[in-house]
């Protein structure tokens, strides 16, 4: 298991979790992915991916402008 | 066992492309859904930008429908591609700026290709909720042919809501699908669908108008054209289409535009782009962040300052201090009078 950041500020929906589902693809299952993003439709959008993908969702944490989704790559 | 055929749905996010893989899966067929971003799609997020839409809800209607559908759905980034498509449409242009024939052919032949690039996944067959008479120009009883051999898709398209209008498809022919549980919808009546929406229990549907472009919109086309126009280009990038999107946009001079924001939202926004951009703000009132786009002479910021300070809240000051940043240089300050309503006149508002 390894962890990986991705940077997806200032990118608007649909760009961050086209990002996000971009990367995981390159990441084996267990993997754990950190995105940051601006755009507050990510907090709907990447869960909503990860769901219909078979993904979990750790964590999420706002600070100031910043959303930081935490997601495990899945089978 | 027989072997469970698989297809590939384009979904919009719209109630057509919902029903057309709920009509499969009732058959017993395995989907999965793709989704092409090309940068033009409406989503809720941009207008979310504004302060007044805050609280409007916050979802992707594709990845809504998709979940709603119990299907993956895969999201592909068509941004570079399709400014072919946009920019020398085979078919002409329907509303607008919205080259919605060139639009479908790409779609399907990208899911063409998609299937080609994920041949270990197995997918037998591409389906998209398209309806005849739906749409005037890309969704016509002549046109589905057109969109079927173009794309390269030919005889694996199926459209299961009007395919009974149509020539069989493989998968019919086949017996993968059985076309008499396919269904034979035609014309601008969304009531067969909103009933067969009743039907299968969706009741939370996107608007079931399903424009889901904003080349269709004819302000947005207006700000698209005046963009080109005012590069003497028709080249774009991802950070003009989404600006397009955002604040009220001034043309005092061929040469620039201003990108004014519109409430404490848009000016946000409009803050990531002060590396890129020559920005202006009011800073002894309270006032809207301002880009420049284009290129502007010295003696022309004064113009443009006093565009800015007449959208703030010391438009009717004697003179006010406008800040003047210029990427990767000190900042200045301008002392200019606001202008007058009438002074920022009509045609400069693209």
């Amino acid at each position: 298991m390894s962890e990986h950041h991705l940077d997806a500020k200032r990118m608007l929906c649909p760009m961050p979790v086209i990002k996000t589902q971009n990367k995981i693809n390159e990441l084996v299952a267990g993997d754990i992915l950190h995105v940051t993003c601006t755009d507050p439709g990510a907090l709907s959008d990447i869960p909503a991916w990860a769901r219909i993908n078979g993904h979990l969702i750790v964590s999420h944490q706002e600070n100031d402008d910043e959303i930081i989704i935490t997601v495990q790559v899945g089978k | 066992m027989a072997k469970k055929h698989k297809a590939v749905a384009l979904i919009s996010g719209g109630l057509d492309s919902l029903l057309a893989v709920r009509v499969l899966q009732e058959q017993g067929i395995e989907v999965e859904g793709i989704n092409f971003y090309t940068g033009f799609c409406v989503e809720g997020h941009t207008h979310a930008i504004r302060n007044h839409d805050k609280d409007k809800q916050k979802r992707n209607n594709a990845l809504w429908s998709a979940e709603q559908l119990g299907i993956k759905l895969h999201i592909v980034d068509v941004i570079q591609d399709y400014k072919e498509v946009l920019l020398n449409p085979k078919h002409g242009y329907g509303a607008n700026m919205n080259p919605c024939l060139d639009c479908k052919i790409f779609m399907v032949n990208k899911a063409v290709e998609w299937v080609k690039e994920n041949h270990e996944s197995g997918f037998d067959f591409i389906i998209t909720g398209e309806v005849i008479g739906q749409r005037p120009m890309s969704q016509r009883k002549e046109t589905m042919p057109i969109v079927a051999r173009e794309s390269g898709a030919d005889d694996i398209l199926l459209r299961p809501l009007c395919a009974k209008n149509l020539p069989a498809t493989k998968p019919e022919l086949e017996g993968w699908v059985d076309r008499e549980k396919l269904y034979g919808f035609s014309g601008r009546n969304r009531k067969p669908q909103m009933a067969l929406a009743k039907q299968f229990g969706f009741t939370d549907y996107a608007s079931p108008a399903g424009g889901c472009c904003f080349l269709t919109d004819k302000n947005y086309s207006d700000k698209l054209v005046d963009l080109w126009k005012g590069r003497g280009s028709r080249e774009y990038e991802m950070d003009d289409i989404m600006l397009l999107k955002v604040g009220r946009h001034v043309r005092p001079k061929p040469e620039f535009k201003l990108i004014i924001a519109r409430d404490a939202g848009e000016s946000k926004f409009l803050e990531g782009y002060r590396k890129q951009f020559i920005t202006m703000q009011v800073t002894s009132h309270n006032g809207p962040l301002a880009l420049i786009d284009g290129d502007i002479s010295a003696e022309d910021f004064d113009l443009a300052a006093g565009v800015v300070a007449r959208y703030g809240q010391g438009r009717d000051a004697e003179q006010v201090d406008v800040e003047v940043s210029i990427p990767n240089e000190d900042k200045q300050l301008r002392q200019i009078k606001p202008l007058s309503t009438t002074d920022v006149l009509e045609e400069w508002h693209v």
